[in-house]
């Protein structure tokens, strides 16, 4: 394995600078581009900025896979279900789905694994599938990591899909890597993007990294299917059609086949509100600037009014005003609501991480310097104890 | 009990920016820390020892200046510090990271309980831990906020997994591995005596061939994705800062704003 740049092709431009993450690329006394290859990871970002020139060379063998690609076909969405009730982002993974699905020119399939689940099918095909893979099965009773990958594992070995899209949830992101390892194919997390390209016909998988600062786009050139999980309220759920027919097909695996070494002993709900963090269009988050637990009843106020899920920066986690559970940033949840209102938030890279793709941003803080305010759609400099009851009786009236 | 923890080193902070006058992107504060998940997991192994007796090693997948990491762990309490090194396991995606770091495991002769963090700062993919458990064939458990009991005569242990909208109380065989959240623990800082012994210590490193990797499952050859295009994100932000003069008439501003948009009713 090795990189290099080659003088004769180099014209200096610089494009391939920003490029790399690992700032293994500079500038040579004669103006040519010059890798460090003991900083270089062999990424290959720099490679597509110099698509022109063609200037940078890694030889590297990679490892080809010996199945005939070709002969994986169709885009998978996994409805993740729980107790029957099917994550909100399956509807939006289906409406991207299907616009994959068109640009190949391949069918959009869901993938349904549990127990009584089979009856919630048909409400697949309606918001877009032309058809269901089932696997129903006792030993699905409960989620667990190691009978859903052996169920969705056997589907994708029996029929081979040539991607597979998971919504980024707790649950999705605990098993699907498990699944990609099993299958030996490359799996890109959390993607905010999805496109298919135009030549290669690979799927174009764009995610943010380095807490949101930095985005990636990520292939799987030589390995199926293509596996990626994706944020939530990135895209829209697919509208229902109650006269989309589709095709149901049941595998019957095994119960022996399913078996796993862990056990759901029990499940105790801790959100105080009903809305659930990561799947709320509107959320109203608090930090220190609420100054003591008991302010925090002004957030909930303006949030139950509007029909929103409470969330809140860590400063006020630890000060014990509200649990961990509902915590925005690097080391809380990472959400993507249509509104997210700070209050109270001065806007530290750690809470930005969590929040910054999210559709509108209002900051109130008294502090006009606030960081916060940078990525704002707007902000209301003033005190959140005048602001937010003014909000409050603008929305009553 | 026999306790294994992975450990990435991750640059301090993962602000980066381009820098207008040299078109590079500049990363600040570059110093390397230990991924601050994975320091709950390094104080999670330290108390399940106090508990049960044993022995705490991390295990460090990075190039040989990974020791730092390394001694930072053996402050906190940790008895041995492994790093697999080799230029082979450059551009390493994380299927070829969990390779490599379950070859590095087997070669320790295994573990009874895995602890990896819930994310790497700078990666963000939380894949890692999955994938290991799945090369060394042992259950897992993610997003673990709390170790309940831990039955070593019956080969169990009882975890607490947080969902979105809750948690999950799981019951595993024994040898697992699961992957930490920040609310577990609150780490200890190194103490004095485990900074002088941090000072001398050597940790072992070991390269590709050391840990007996097939060569098709490392590095970049052993890699199934690719980076194509990496670039830093253009913030959408209007950033319109409302005006008024009075709190009432700003307050009616946004609100107007948010109806036409039908943001609100
Ligand atoms: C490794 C690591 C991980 C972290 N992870 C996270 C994370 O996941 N999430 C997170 O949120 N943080 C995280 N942090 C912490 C982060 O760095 C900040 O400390 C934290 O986000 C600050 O919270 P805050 O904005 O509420 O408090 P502050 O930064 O103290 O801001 C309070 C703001 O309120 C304003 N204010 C005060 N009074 C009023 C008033 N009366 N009216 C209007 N405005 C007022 C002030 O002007 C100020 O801007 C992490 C830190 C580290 C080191
Ligand atoms: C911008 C960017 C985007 C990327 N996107 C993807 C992607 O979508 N899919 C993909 O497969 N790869 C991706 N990679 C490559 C990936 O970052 C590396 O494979 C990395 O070695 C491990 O992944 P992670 O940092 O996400 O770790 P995570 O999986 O988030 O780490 C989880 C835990 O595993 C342990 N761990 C992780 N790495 C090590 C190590 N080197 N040594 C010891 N313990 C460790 C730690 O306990 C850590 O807390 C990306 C890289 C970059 C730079
Ligand atoms: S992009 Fe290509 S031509 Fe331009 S400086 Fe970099 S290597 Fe040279
Ligand atoms: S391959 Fe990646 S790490 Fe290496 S020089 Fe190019 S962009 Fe930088």
């Amino acid at each position: 394995m090795a990189i290099k740049v080659l003088n004769e092709k180099c014209v200096g431009c610089k494009l391939c600078l920003p490029t790399c993450a690992q700032g293994a690329i500079t500038m040579s006394d004669t103006k040519k581009a010059f890798i460090d290859p003991v900083k270089c990871n062999y990424c290959g970002a720099c490679l597509d900025a110099c698509k022109k020139f063609k200037a940078i060379l890694i030889q590297v063998d990679r490892k080809v896979s010996d199945v005939d690609l070709s002969l994986y076909k169709g885009i998978w969405v996994y409805a993740e279900q729980r107790q029957g009730e099917i994550a909100s982002v399956v509807y939006e993974l289906l409406n991207e789905g299907r616009k994959l699905a068109t640009q190949l020119g391949e069918e959009l399939c869901a993938v349904l694994i549990g127990n009584n689940v089979t009856h919630r099918a048909n409400e697949l095909i309606l918001h877009g599938a032309d058809k269901v893979y089932v696997v129903d099965s006792n030993c699905l009773k409960d989620f667990n990591d190691e009978s859903y990958s052996k169920a969705l594992v056997a589907l994708v070995e029996e029929y081979k899909p040539n991607i597979i899209l998971t919504g980024a949830t707790a649950l999705g992101r605990s098993f699907i890597p498990k699944v990609a390892v099993m299958l030996e194919t490359g799996l890109t997390a959390d993607c905010t993007q999805l496109d298919i390209d135009e030549y290669t016909k690979l799927l174009l998988q764009t995610r943010p990294a380095f807490g949101g600062n930095l985005m990636a786009t990520i292939t799987c050139p030589s390995f199926r299917p293509q596996m990626a999980t994706v944020r939530h309220k990135v895209f829209k759920k697919a509208a229902k059609d109650p006269n989309r027919k589709g095709l149901i097909i049941t595998k019957n695996i095994q119960e022996d086949c399913l078996l796993a070494r862990t056990k759901l002993i029990d499940f105790v709900k801790e959100v105080e509100s009903t809305v659930n963090l990561s799947e709320a269009d509107i959320i109203v988050s608090g930090g220190r600037g609420l100054g003591e637990a008991k302010n925090f009843s002004l957030v909930r106020e303006l949030a139950q009014q509007i029909n929103g899920a409470v969330g809140a920066s860590r400063a006020a986690v630890d000060a014990g005003w509200i649990p961990y559970s509902h915590q925005v940033g690097q080391t809380g949840k990472t959400v993507c609501p249509k509104l997210y209102i700070a209050v109270g938030i001065s806007g530290s890279i750690q809470h930005m991480a969590g929040m910054q793709s999210s559709e509108n941003i209002i900051a109130i803080n008294k502090d006009p310097q606030a960081p916060i305010f940078e990525i704002a759609t707007y902000g209301i400099v003033g005190d959140l104890f005048e602001v937010i009851p003014a909000l409050i009786a603008k929305i009553k009236k | 009990m026999n306790i294994v923890v992975c450990i990435k080193q991750v640059p301090g902070t993962t602000k980066v920016a381009i820098n207008p006058a040299t078109n590079t992107l500049i990363r600040e504060g570059v110093e390397a820390i230990v991924n601050p998940f994975d320091v709950y997991a390094v104080e999670e192994g330290i108390r399940l020892r106090e508990k049960f007796g044993g022995k705490v090693t991390v295990i460090i997948m990075g190039p040989p200046q990974a020791d730092q990491a390394v001694k930072t762990c053996i402050g906190m309490g940790v008895d041995d510090g492994i790093i697999l090194s080799d230029r082979a396991f450059a551009g390493s995606d994380t299927l070829a990271t969990s390779y490599t770091l379950a070859q590095g495991i087997k070669k320790m002769g295994g573990a009874d309980v895995i602890l990896t963090g819930k994310q790497a700062m700078d990666g963000d993919t939380a894949q890692v831990g999955p994938g290991i458990a799945n090369w060394l064939d042992i259950p897992f458990v993610a997003w673990v906020k709390k170790i309940e009991d831990v039955n070593l005569a019956g080969k169990t242990i009882r975890v607490e997994r947080m969902m979105d909208d809750g948690y999950e109380v799981i019951q595993s065989s024994l040898p697992m591995l699961l992957s930490v959240v920040k609310e577990i623990n609150e780490p200890r800082i190194e103490s004095m005596r485990g900074k002088m012994k941090a000072k001398s210590y050597k940790p072992v490193i070991w390269n590709a061939k050391d840990i007996e990797c097939d060569p098709d499952f490392i590095g970049l050859r052993g890699s199934p994705t690719l980076v194509n295009r990496v670039f830093v994100p253009v913030r959408s932000g209007k950033k319109e800062i409302i005006e008024g003069a009075t709190v009432e008439a700003k307050a009616e501003s946004v609100v107007n704003k948010l109806r036409a948009a039908k943001l609100i009713n």
